[in-house]
């Protein structure tokens, strides 16, 4: 790789031992995927996919603390995936006992790393960083050092912001040194696409099944979509940007996608059309068929597949505040309807504490408690991941949450029903 | 004896009992309860896996096509490699994801005495060779020798 007089100088100990260390891991990183130089980050501030302290994993603490103690701090600000543990969340006594005992008892301590380390503000715990409620949204061309499947491909896709799939750890190095080897999504050939998918239903995807089935189809491939922007309205407004932000996130974790096209709709295919699409591609035809085979294909790991949903977790990446807003919608409508007055299993909606804060400010906060919702900060996956909770019955909409724990996946409408009638 | 040569990654000699995965390892889920409750052997606890889910990983010679899941996935490898709870090498039929590139280097510049081979691009043969508990050598040129 060649670099540039001051990032061999990094690398040659000038800058001290640890920062040398921090620049050679980023340069091996770089030369294993065919990079040929550094590039300086530009983006105004950092994503870090690691906001847990798990007791697991102390070595990685003390990694910080080296840095730290070096004064390999990020030259950026950065925000930080959500808390793994909110007390108004439902749990019991030995959920509790292992979250506090077994599991995060590194969490005070670890929150004041980062605050040395950069972090944006005490609330900057959230995976749906970039919401204009919460303020690190990168700009188009950005040149980011991102961890966090969701927010990369989100932040690649539909902001245009050039990030590869970082690992954590590699996150922060990426910000300590100021730049990231250039491949993969941070060169003009990277963000061409694989496949075509082609969709062909007969009414609007849920967003969750569509990127579940791109996922698995193309795995680490970049898609560019066709015949979805007419059921987006042909823009990029709130709905739409909702609606990416779940579909990116369930093709990040069904598959390993860092980016996609929509056309019509994503910046780059709105600038550059099926220009961006490789002369070999791939073609993949998505129709209601093709929905349904993917939503059967999914295994229910409940011991007993009959069991009666214990809780139910909405945000998996974080809702929005369009989501907030329009779920409390069709909550109280659906109450109403079926002659209830409050949801008839304990459920959770997670949203980042900034659009939470905002979504408090509107009539709907009333009515959605009122209903008996939970609002909270945690992330659901932090929450399944302690073995008690994986014995739960736990029912979702998230594609990812499925994916990486015990949670059952239905569909928003089944979801609903469970929510409003029961009957499952 | 059959022999396959990939590319280098961490370099290192070292002969264990192959474990194989054929679909990508998900490095939170297999790793995560075996660190959090001081298991040393690190027993996989991803039930998604069928090939790996309740058996061994560390020491073992892990053979996959590739790691998927959570961005953690590196810090967790690194994690492991810290407490002594790695594979003894990492053996990739694919080009290596840039997660488990992650743990590998991590593991290869910031530990001392821990040693963790990691070869890629060993391709599909590889894969479709090994089995469960064969003798795997590996050795510093990126050969690696299935008895």
């Amino acid at each position: 790789m060649k670099l540039t007089e001051e990032q061999q100088a990094i690398l040659d100990g000038k800058k001290g031992e640890t920062l040398a260390k921090v620049m050679e891991t980023m340069v091996r990183y770089g030369e294993l995927f065919g990079a040929d130089s550094m590039e300086k980050i530009t983006g105004e501030y950092n994503h870090l996919v690691t906001s847990f302290g798990l007791k697991a994993l102390k070595p990685v603490y003390d990694l910080l603390d080296k840095l730290i103690e070096a004064g390999a701090v990020s030259q950026q600000k950065f925000s930080a995936d959500p808390r793994p543990m909110d007390k108004n969340v439902p749990s019991n006594f030995i959920q509790n006992f292992v979250f506090n005992n077994f599991m995060y008892t590194r969490q005070e301590e670890y929150e004041k790393q980062l605050e040395k380390l950069g972090l944006m503000d005490k609330d900057a715990f959230t995976c749906t960083c970039y919401m204009d409620e919460v303020g690190n949204t990168p700009k188009k061309g950005d040149v980011l050092s991102w961890s966090e499947s969701s927010a990369v491909v989100y932040a690649n896709s539909v902001l245009g912001a050039r990030c590869n799939r970082n690992s954590g750890i590699i996150d922060i190095m990426g910000s300590i040194v100021g730049y990231v080897p250039k491949f993969g999504f941070l060169t003009d050939e990277g963000r061409k696409a694989k496949w075509i998918v082609e969709i062909k239903t007969t009414k609007i995807p849920e967003a969750q099944l569509l990127g579940s089935a791109v996922g698995m189809k193309v795995m680490e491939d970049v898609p560019y979509i066709v015949g979805l922007d007419k059921w987006l309205g042909g823009k990029l407004d709130d709905n739409a940007k909702t609606y990416l932000k779940d579909f990116g996130a369930a093709t990040a974790s069904n598959g390993a996608v860092g980016l996609y096209h929509v056309e019509g709709i994503t910046p780059e295919a709105v600038e550059q059309g099926r220009a961006l699409i490789n002369e070999d591609a791939q073609v993949y035809v998505i129709d209601d068929a093709e929905i349904k085979r993917v939503y059967d294909s999914y295994p229910v790991i409940w011991k007993n597949k009959d069991a009666k949903p214990k809780l139910c977790f909405m945000g998996c990446p974080h809702m929005s505040l369009e989501q907030l807003k329009s779920w409390t919608v069709k909550i109280d409508d659906g109450l109403k309807k079926a002659g209830n007055s409050k949801v008839l299993i304990p459920t959770v909606f997670t949203a980042a504490p900034g659009v939470i804060a905002e979504f408090k400010k509107t009539d709907y906060y009333a009515k959605l408690i009122n209903a008996g919702v939970i609002l909270s900060y945690i992330c659901p996956l932090m929450y399944m991941n302690n073995p008690m909770s994986e014995k739960m019955p736990v029912i979702t909409s998230s594609n990812k949450l499925r994916t990486y724990t015990s949670a059952r996946f239905y569909t928003d409408d089944e979801i609903l029903e469970q929510l409003t009638k029961g009957g499952r | 004896m059959m022999t396959f040569k990939g590319r280098v990654v961490s370099k290192g000699n070292v002969t264990a009992p192959a474990l194989v995965s054929h679909g990508g390892l998900n490095t939170l889920a297999s790793f995560q309860k075996a660190l959090q409750f001081g298991d040393k052997k690190a027993t996989c606890g991803d039930q998604n896996n069928p090939d790996l889910y309740g058996k061994q990983m560390a020491g073992k010679a892990l053979c996959l096509p590739r790691t998927i899941g959570s961005t953690t996935g590196g810090l967790v490898l690194y994690g492991a490699a810290s407490m002594n709870r790695q594979p003894a090498c990492m053996l990739f039929s694919e080009p290596i994801d840039s997660l488990a590139a992650a743990g590998a280097i991590l593991a290869d510049v910031w530990l001392d005495n821990v040693s963790m081979p990691v070869i890629d691009s060993l391709g599909e043969e590889f894969l479709n060779s090994v089995k469960d508990d064969m003798m795997i050598t590996v050795k510093e040129d990126g050969t690696v020798e299935l008895k």
